[in-house]
């Protein structure tokens, strides 16, 4: 009654029932995938805006008058950065490492602060200079854009302090870990979409 | 009939308490070599695009712009390959199809709509900035 009983033309038994775990997990990490793609579609459209806005400067300033790649530059260093960390940390915690992978998680997440401290540093220069959202449909798309993706940034340091709380008090247990790999995949998301911004918004956005 | 669905469900019962640690093996999927590798391209392939921009390296920025939007490209594999663990099996390769689907829907979105603004401009009357400043 338990053996492997093949669909009727099969000879052998296909992938479903060879990868009984497919959801091991109780598909958590697939369903944490799927919203991905659905966050992914949120920054295309948003890119969309600013690739069809991003020149319209109102006789405003334009992106050359503006960015300062410098600060992109170390931006996007520390945001790579806090990528491997946070690869160090997974690493650590497959050893069942709590206390180094904390100590990886603090790490990302500092690098993650300093990442949104130095971007506000920048908007709040923008707009000291008039470079408000309001200035030009540029800089709305531009703050929209860049925006939302430091929303999420500022939302995944939440989910990044909530989890090193847990894991403190509960250890590494399967469930923390399931939620350290989500997270892992919306951290490691959020550098895959500035390189979108670094290329299309700042480089892009320098050189005309 | 029922037959069919018997080994699915044949594997559950004890199953449970394996898949644990099934996923426990599996854990982050990734190695330290491969996370270094990962780092190491990253750094090359962001290096590279900042470098030309930065050092207006080439007089054209057209060839600028097309290097570093291919370099972009290359990089966002780099870490879905190295960071996200991407590959074409996971999950019986929904995982991959979801993917996929979705990078369609993106360039729908992206191609089309710049291409239909695009032309959409060149089809409107000319609007100096000066007066552009003045319309609400």
């Amino acid at each position: 009654m338990h053996e492997m009983t093949p669909p009727p033309g099969a000879t052998a038994p296909v992938f479903y029932e060879q990868e009984e775990h497919a959801h091991g997990d109780g598909g958590t990490l697939f369903g944490f995938w799927i919203y991905l793609m659905g966050d992914s579609l949120i920054f295309a459209v948003l890119f969309a805006c600013y690739g069809v806005l991003g020149r319209n400067y109102a006789a405003g300033p334009s992106g050359a008058d503006l960015f300062d790649l410098r600060l992109v530059a170390v931006n996007t260093s520390l945001l790579l950065l806090s990528s491997i960390t946070y690869g160090f940390a997974m690493l650590e915690m497959d050893k069942e490492r709590v206390s180094k992978t904390l100590t990886w998680l603090a790490v990302t997440g500092a690098l993650g602060a300093a990442f949104l401290a130095i971007e506000l540093y920048e908007f709040a220069h923008l707009i000291r200079e008039g470079a408000t959202p309001q200035r030009s449909a540029f800089l709305s798309s531009f703050f929209t854009l860049v925006g939302t993706h430091g929303l999420h940034v500022t939302f995944g340091i939440v989910w990044l302090v909530t989890l090193m709380v847990q894991v403190r008090l509960r250890g590494l247990i399967m469930e923390n870990k399931r939620r350290l790999m989500c997270l892992s995949m919306f951290w490691h998301f959020l550098d895959v979409v500035w390189i979108g911004v670094f290329t299309f918004v700042y480089l892009m956005g320098v050189m005309r | 009939m029922s037959q069919v669905v018997e080994p699915e469900l044949a594997g559950k019962p004890h199953g449970h308490g394996e898949s644990h640690g099934h996923h426990d093996a599996h854990g982050s999927q990734g190695t330290f070599r491969s996370y270094m590798t990962g780092f190491i391209l990253s750094v090359i392939l962001t290096a590279i695009p900042f470098w030309l921009v930065m050092g207006d390296v080439l007089d054209d920025t057209r060839t600028t712009g097309i290097i570093i939007m291919a370099l972009a490209a290359v990089q966002i594999v780099v870490h879905m390959i190295y960071f996200l663990h991407m590959n074409t099996k996971s999950e019986g390769g929904w995982t991959f199809l979801a993917l996929l689907f979705t990078l369609i829907l993106v360039v729908i979105t992206l191609v089309g709509s710049i291409w239909v603004m695009y032309h959409l401009d060149q089809n409107m009357m000319q609007m100096p900035p000066h007066e552009a400043v003045q319309k609400p």
